[in-house]
């Protein structure tokens, strides 16, 4: 119990601001909200979350008011402070400390990078980063660290396949640079050419001597992986589209590319999906991407009572 | 030639580019801090054929470690006793802040300019400093 206590009253800015401690702290809270929810339906009662987002992503700003709503607390909603009058031509700086004064505890997803850090800065009230630009989006990978901690039973010994846009993802970085710091970890990294993962990221992993192999195809890396993690590989990303009709099936996650995977792997999408897993991969059980989103909601109801310090 | 008495006590900041030298006492604040202290410009040099010279009486506590940055040819003498005591020639600082500005877009400090991002030094080969808000690497 004593690393969640820890968070209190903390920001989170970076996934890697938390120790693995205090991960496995706030995963086995979300366990133990997910078997027994009703027992946490009050533990924020009398407090306020601000969800300020300056930039739509209304799936994340969702999950974050279904967390508080679920944990008895309520929500103040800036959904597009870049219009409203709360933020017109005023600074970040000065927003955040104005709606610090109304809520306990703020979550900002803004575009440009850096701006949480800057936020918890000058915020009196925790921040949580729900995503700055290209740079993090630790409860994406708090959820999707949890969900293979759920379905797996274990963060360490894992091999996990990442396919698609791995260039310019900011989840797959977020989640390659989570897992690292787990003993066992072999990635199999499936992209085309040009969506190969930054040679920065690529060094950081193999500095860290984490066996990596890269592939334009996913089909020899699925009998081996025990997660499948799926991302969208979008056209603009191409310099013409032919590259990209070209390219697109071959990171398609169809029926018959599933049954080569592992018999005890998983599935993980961050959402939304387009095309890149078709609609009949879904019944299969090793699809657990709507489950993924759920568990998400409960790490989150977990890192709120934490901050808040009410569990 | 223009002269200017040798100092007893105090800090010789040597071998400054020709030109530099105004910038180093301003980013230094010499100006404001009621020091005596002595600006010279194009000295001749037998090292580089002109010079910048700044001459400080005193003890003063500055704040030398920005020197590597704006230029690492200077050489900072501290005089005791009217004899050069030691001889530092300052390295690249681990730590800057206000000196250097982040050149990513998307960084928050480019819309948000009351912000002054802190660099930190990655990379001393390459004089590579990193934002410590968006992470962007910067050589300067
Ligand atoms: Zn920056």
């Amino acid at each position: 119990m004593g690393a969640e206590r820890a968070l209190q009253g903390r920001s989170l800015v970076n996934a890697s601001d938390l120790g693995l401690e205090e991960y496995e702290s706030l995963f086995a809270l979300a366990e133990s909200i997910g078997r027994d929810p009703p027992a946490y339906a009050e533990a924020c009662r009398g407090k306020i979350l601000a969800t300020l987002f300056y930039e739509p992503s209304t799936r994340t700003r969702l999950s974050f008011e279904a967390a508080m709503l679920r944990l008895g607390g309520q929500v103040l909603s800036v959904a597009d402070p870049g219009t409203s009058s709360v933020a017109k031509g005023e600074s970040l700086a000065d927003s955040i400390r104005t709606v610090a004064g109304y809520a306990d505890l703020i979550v900002l997803r803004h575009p440009k990078e850096g701006a949480a850090q800057l936020a918890a800065h000058y915020s009196p009230v925790p921040v949580i980063n729900a995503g700055d630009g290209a740079r993090e989006h630790p409860t994406q990978t708090l959820t999707d660290l949890y969900t293979i901690r759920t379905f797996k039973g274990r963060l360490r010994d894992l091999t996990v396949a990442v396919c698609g846009d791995l260039r310019y993802g900011r989840t797959v970085h977020s989640l390659l640079r989570g897992l690292r710091r787990y003993p066992g970890i072999r990635f199999f990294l499936i992209s085309p050419e040009e969506l190969r993962i930054p040679e920065p990221l690529r060094d950081e992993l193999a500095a860290d001597g984490i066996p990596l192999t890269e592939m334009p195809e996913m089909e020899a890396a699925l009998p081996q992986a025990d997660v499948l993690y799926m991302t969208r590989v979008q056209k603009e990303r191409f310099f013409n589209e032919e590259d990209y009709l070209r390219l697109r099936d071959f990171y398609i996650l169809t029926p018959e590319r599933l049954g080569l995977l592992k018999e005890d792997g998983i599935v993980l999408h961050p959402l939304p999906r387009v095309t890149e897993i078709a609609y009949a991969v879904d019944a299969d059980p090793r699809a657990v991407y709507f489950q993924q989103a759920r568990l998400g909601m409960y790490v989150r109801m977990a890192l709120i009572a934490a901050v808040l310090g009410v569990i | 030639m223009l002269r200017v008495d040798p100092i007893q006590e105090g800090i010789v900041l040597d071998h400054i580019r020709a030109g530099l030298g105004m910038r180093v006492f301003q980013e230094l604040g010499l100006g404001e801090k009621g020091l005596t202290v002595a600006l010279l410009m194009n000295v001749p040099s037998t090292k580089l054929s002109r010079k910048d010279m700044i001459k400080i009486t005193g003890v003063p506590d500055l704040d030398l470690t920005k020197l590597g940055l704006l230029d690492p040819g200077i050489t900072v003498n501290y005089i005791q006793g009217g004899a050069v005591a030691r001889k530092v020639k300052p390295g690249l600082p681990e730590r800057v802040a206000g000196l250097i500005r982040c050149r990513n877009p998307r960084c928050i400090t480019s819309t948000e300019g009351y912000v002054a991002p802190e660099f930190t030094l990655v990379n001393p080969a390459a004089k590579e400093y990193r934002c410590s808000f968006c992470g962007e690497r910067v050589r300067v």
